[in-house]
């Protein structure tokens, strides 16, 4: 009853902005997906849930060009794309912003914002045109947790970096946003804030997919859920049809039978 | 009976002193966080600290042969540290350069001899130079990945082995035919320090107003973010090796033109040695992704200031050795410190202050102008 991946998936509809059909991932001797399958609607949020080692991180580099798939197509508004690195997917509209990855310490929040698309009025930077900007992009999104676009990102928070990243990547017309794991390391208060920033993100028409291990707090704005386990999706459900018992039950069952398996095979 | 009322009243004045300290932060204090907040602050407080040191108690320190001598000292090491402080920003290093300044005089020589007039020689000497040595170092440590250290060590032995080879390391005068325009490289007692002023101010304005200046501290920061977002950053790398070999070589020719003759012992390691101290004194960080030119020149005008202070007052100059290995270790430890404190906040507490960041050296220059 709850594990129904394939039903669900053939009920895409034609207003899916992304689909992944059929991708599997070798490296070597190692799988790392096993025939996944996954639809993203346009503007909605996509919880990607998984344990770790469940394949999210692979399937993430695979979505955002970092990665090629041994098998399967990605189709994004219809279309089948292949990208060849990640500028390429960019380009296309698909950013995914790691915690710690993405920005410059030693640079200003505003120089962040603007890395590589930088304003200049030869040879100069135009600064306070792009100070300017970035203000006034962080506060269209409602992100108030800055002092000033003018300090330097090595003197940030966790949260208040993730906050930056999304919202550089919205700046950067960003059709489609992978978050991996945007709330990892996080207090309750930041973790809060960074989910208004999703929702704020989904409220422009983004569609989002947010990689998660801890689902807790990530269900609240998820719009559905996809469970993740052993390189397979397992389970596709909306987030008001399921809950976090169920979905924490789905995913010790799952470590149980794996237990029972390996006891079974050891006698 | 007053005292003991004093003391009975200490420990609760003592829990009341700091929110009262909190409320009103005394101007003093203020002063003191927004000239801290200045990277290179430090190394101005030091260099204005000696030169009054100096100045009153060395005999014939403030006078103009004294302040040529400074300045003399300063330059060449300044101009081969502006390239120094690019590559360190990107995370690199080019021990290779002392031998470029080596090279560049007898290049410049040669060009003359075939008939090409001196400032042209000057100019193709140096273009010549920095493209393919910088080039070569640029290559190499980005495409195979081996650590620009070891690059730059082999191919500084590499040009100072040709160099000696070509030269029979035999010393040769200037051409005769250039001795007109060696005034304004470097003959002229000011003139090898204007260059390096005006230097530092044209990469000063590079490293921190322009596009350049922020991909490099993006490569030295964050290679792979850096890469992430689209910015060519082996493109960034090659292109400061070529910078830094090119102001090797036109250091090498001041040089030549200060000392009057072209001498195969000229350069080598050893300055390379003293302009990466100044560089570090200055308060650049070897991690990459951070550096500063006006803090370049401070370091290396504080080292001028010690040369000449030691050698008016007759210390020997293995003394001033000491000196200069205790100055890079105490600036190192500071400014770790520094760097500490700023990352944790603490000295961005009136953050509202336009100048930050990138634009902090304004009000450094204006600082320098008084002195």
């Amino acid at each position: 009853m709850s594990t129904q991946p394939a039903d669900d998936f053939t009920t895409a509809t034609s207003d899916d902005i992304l689909r992944v059909e059929h991708i599997s991932k070798r490296y070597g001797a190692v799988t790392a997906l096993v025939d996944v399958s996954l639809r993203l609607e346009r503007g909605e949020v996509l919880g990607l849930i998984g344990d770790n080692g469940a394949g999210k991180s692979t399937l993430i580099k695979i979505l955002c060009g970092f990665q090629q798939p041994t098998s399967g197509r990605i189709i994004l508004n219809g279309e089948e794309v292949t990208f060849t690195s990640v500028t390429q997917a960019r380009s296309a509209g698909i950013d995914v912003v790691y915690q710690d990855l993405a920005l410059i310490n030693q640079l200003t929040v505003y120089h962040n914002m603007f890395l590589n698309r930088e304003p200049v009025r030869w040879p100069l930077l135009r600064n306070k045109v792009m100070r300017k900007q970035a203000q006034e992009h962080l506060d269209s999104m409602g992100i108030k947790t800055l002092r000033s676009v003018d300090v330097e990102v090595a003197s940030l928070s966790g949260g208040q970096r993730q906050a930056i990243a999304v919202a550089r990547s919205v700046f950067s017309d960003a059709k489609i946003l992978l978050l991996d794991e945007p709330l990892a390391a996080m207090g309750v208060k930041e973790g809060a804030m960074i989910l208004d920033i999703v929702r704020e993100v989904k409220e422009r028409g983004i569609s989002v997919i947010i990689i998660a291990h801890n689902y807790g707090q990530v269900l609240e704005v998820c719009d559905r859920v996809n469970l993740l386990q052993g390189g397979k999706i397992t389970y596709d459900k909306y987030a008001r049809d399921t809950s976090v018992e169920e979905l924490t039950n789905m995913v010790v069952a799952e470590y149980r039978k794996a237990l029972e398996e390996r006891q079974r095979a050891a006698s | 009976m007053s005292n003991v009322s004093e003391t009975a009243e200490r420990s609760p004045e003592t829990v009341g002193a700091a929110p009262d300290r909190r409320k009103g932060p005394s101007v003093l204090s203020r002063a003191a966080t927004m000239f801290l907040k200045q990277r290179e602050a430090s190394v101005l407080a030091i260099a204005v600290v000696l030169f009054i040191y100096f100045s009153v108690t060395t005999h014939a320190f403030f006078s103009h042969g004294s302040f040529v001598n400074i300045a003399q000292y300063m330059a060449p090491y300044t101009i081969i540290g502006i390239g120094l402080v690019l590559l360190m920003v990107c995370g690199e290093i080019d021990l290779s350069v002392g031998f470029v300044w080596t090279l560049s005089p007898y290049a410049m020589h040669f060009f003359v001899d075939s008939g090409i007039p001196t400032f042209f020689a000057i100019v193709i000497a140096i273009l010549l130079l920095a493209v393919v040595v910088g080039g070569v170092n640029g290559v190499v440590t980005t495409r195979f990945g081996v650590p620009s250290l070891i690059t730059t060590l082999a191919t500084g032995y590499i040009i100072f082995g040709y160099t000696l080879t070509v030269s029979n390391a035999e010393q040769i005068n200037l051409p005769t035919a250039s001795l007109g325009l060696g005034h304004w490289f470097g003959s002229e007692a000011w003139s090898e320090f204007i260059w390096a002023t005006v230097l530092v101010l044209i990469f000063h304005v590079l490293l921190t107003r322009t596009r350049w200046g922020l991909y490099t501290v993006s490569v030295g920061g964050n290679l792979l973010g850096a890469r992430e977002s689209g910015i060519r950053v082996n493109k960034i790398k090659i292109g400061n090796f070529m910078m830094c070999s090119g102001l090797g070589a036109l250091a090498g020719i001041l040089e030549a033109f200060k000392n009057d003759i072209i001498d195969p012992s000229a350069g080598q390691l050893n300055v390379v040695l003293v302009a990466l101290a100044g560089v570090v004194i200055g308060g650049t960080a070897m991690l990459g992704g951070s550096g500063t030119m006006i803090g370049l020149w401070l370091g290396m005008l504080v080292l001028g200031i010690l040369e000449d202070g030691f050698n008016l007052r007759g210390i020997s100059s293995n003394k001033y050795l000491i000196i200069l290995g205790a100055a890079i270790l105490v600036a190192m430890i500071a400014n770790t410190y520094l760097t500490r404190l700023r990352n944790a906040g603490r000295l961005q507490r009136s953050g509202d202050t336009p100048a930050k960041g990138g634009e902090g050296g304004g009000a450094v220059i204006g600082q320098i102008a008084k002195l």
